[in-house]
């Protein structure tokens, strides 16, 4: 279970989070949406540890991430898996040797057992036979799902997602949506993902939490948040502009 | 606006701002550099030698990643640094030399330029010059790497895979240039030195013998160590600045370029004053 406890953070003068309070179950699929530049990057980042809030707390399982470093930090990432918005796989190294890297960082297992896991990781996301590439052969959306069996070498309990279908074709985005299902149906990993596309919102999500202007303004099923009289909430999941709205 | 405001507000906070700013400057590459250090001793060195004096280890040593990352950090920025400082070593070698005869020649003295090129290559040019060429070479590109991969946010994803990037990315490079720097400043000496045998022998008409008697004469292993001590102190200010100027960067590409010239502008100023420090403590001090 991961708990987001009244949640603080400044960036200069600018404030992202104003006591951003959430609670996230174990197993579960939530779906973080808000328009572009409110935080939800930063939110994610939190989760981590990646980030430390002002003032606030997070804690998964009990124990406190923000306030954690050092080796206790490093034990409580390795529960995470996190795929950046850019895939962020290391241009120096192949994909195989990216999907390895945690395995080889991490675990004492041998060489023979590594390579099997590159091949299970990669074909989970449907690239089988890549190994050899570097990142920087692959499209935008290969990398995203290389990113994602990246992550998921090292066997997480949550994976953190950041945008996983931006800038990605609609087909690659079904795919990673699909993805993300199967990964919650069979694998039972909780899902925290950030997005603003609301069609994969609705097809991934157990619950969604819409964050705005540094709170979060509503939680709920996706049927709820689809019924809701929240205005702010309505805008954003019909996509009008302030401008329409008016008229 | 009252003149009491107008001091605060265009005098005081400016400056106080620019102040806080240096500080967080000098505290962050301070605190990298004191991580950086930690990790470096940290590092099994010991078992590392024993590998390599007893060649039937060897493969223990190539299957050990973090002997791998400091050894394919050597290779970047020290074997392949070679041409470029044979290059720079030669001509100022040439130049020392003939630049010297140009004066010598007045008193008929032109014996002494072997002298003259030996301690000032090895005092001086050979470990600065090398730094010099070396923070153009390497801390460019150690800042652009860097740089990039923060802005990428890999270093991020090094984070979310329990790795520190500290020991991961900084440490290898810092161990890499401290064993590297004065590698090169040895060979920078010697190819100097030739590059004045060659002018003075070839050109100037000194004997052969002549010239070596009055290379080796003056030559004392102290102005070889002092060279090389200043070779570590580039080494730290080199990696030190051109690790925490790509771990700070931000901004995309435009960012990446701002913190690589700022890496190389900094490192050559710290580099000339640090080099001026300590050519007047080895002078007034520890003559």
């Amino acid at each position: 279970m991961i708990e987001l406890i009244n949640l603080y953070k400044e960036f200069g003068k600018h404030p992202v989070l104003r006591g951003v309070n959430l609670t996230i179950r174990d197993g579960e699929t939530m779906v973080i949406i808000g328009r572009s530049g409110c935080g939800k990057s930063v939110l994610l980042k939190h989760m981590i540890g990646l980030m430390k809030p002002d003032e606030g707390q997070v804690i998964v399982d009990g124990e406190e991430v923000s306030r954690a470093s050092g080796e206790t930090l490093r034990r409580l990432r390795l529960k995470f898996g996190m795929l950046f918005q850019g895939a962020a796989l290391f241009d120096s190294l192949t994909v195989g040797e990216n999907v390895a890297f945690s395995l080889r960082e991490h675990t004492p297992m041998e060489e023979p057992e590594i390579q099997a896991r590159i091949v299970e990781c990669l074909g989970y996301v449907g690239l089988s036979g890549i190994e050899h590439l570097k990142p920087a052969e692959l499209s935008g959306g290969m990398r995203k799902r290389v990113g994602l069996a990246r992550a998921l070498a090292i066997k997480p309990r949550v994976i953190l997602y950041d945008e996983p279908t931006t800038g990605v074709d609609p087909i690659g985005a079904d795919a990673i949506n699909r993805l993300i299902l199967r990964l919650h149906d069979r694998l039972k990993v909780t899902g925290v993902v950030v997005t603003h596309d609301m069609v994969s919102a609705t097809k991934i999500a157990d619950r969604i939490a819409m964050l705005h202007e540094g709170r979060i303004l509503q939680v709920g099923t996706v049927e709820e948040i689809r019924s809701t009289s929240n205005p702010v909430v309505r805008q954003f999941i019909l996509g009008v502009s302030e401008n329409e709205e008016g008229k | 606006m009252r003149p009491a405001d107008l001091i605060s507000d265009k005098l005081l906070e400016p400056l106080g701002e620019g102040a806080l700013a240096f500080f967080a400057y000098i505290g962050g590459s301070g605190m990298l550099l004191f991580k950086t250090f930690l990790g470096l001793f940290t590092l099994p060195w010991g078992r590392w030698l024993a590998c390599m004096v007893m060649p039937w280890r060897w493969k223990e040593l190539a299957a050990d990643r973090r002997w791998n990352l400091i050894a394919d950090q050597m290779s970047k920025v020290g074997v392949d640094s070679f041409p470029l400082v044979f290059l720079t070593a030669l001509f100022t070698g040439m130049v020392l030399a003939l630049q010297s005869a140009y004066q010598l020649q007045k008193m008929s003295a032109e014996n002494y330029i072997g002298s003259l090129v030996a301690l000032s290559m090895t005092r001086e040019l050979g470990p600065v010059l090398t730094a010099l060429v070396v923070t153009g070479r390497v801390g460019a590109a150690i800042t652009a790497e860097l740089g990039t991969m923060r802005v990428t946010e890999q270093i991020d994803a090094l984070e979310t895979l329990g790795v520190d990037s500290v020991n991961y990315l900084a440490v290898p490079r810092m161990a890499a240039l401290l064993i590297m720097l004065p590698v090169l400043v040895i060979y920078a000496d010697m190819v100097g030195i030739l590059g004045g045998y060659i002018v003075g022998v070839y050109k100037l008409g000194i004997t052969s013998s002549m010239y070596m008697n009055m290379t080796w004469d003056p030559l004392r292993i102290k102005d070889v160590l002092t060279g090389l001590f200043k070779a570590a102190v580039f080494a730290t200010i080199i990696t030190g600045i051109a690790c925490h100027e790509g771990f700070e960067t931000q901004g995309g590409a435009e960012g990446v370029g701002r913190s690589t010239t700022l890496s190389v502008v900094i490192s050559f100023i710290l580099i000339i004053t640090a080099d001026c420090f300590f050519t007047a403590l080895f002078y007034f001090v520890f003559p």
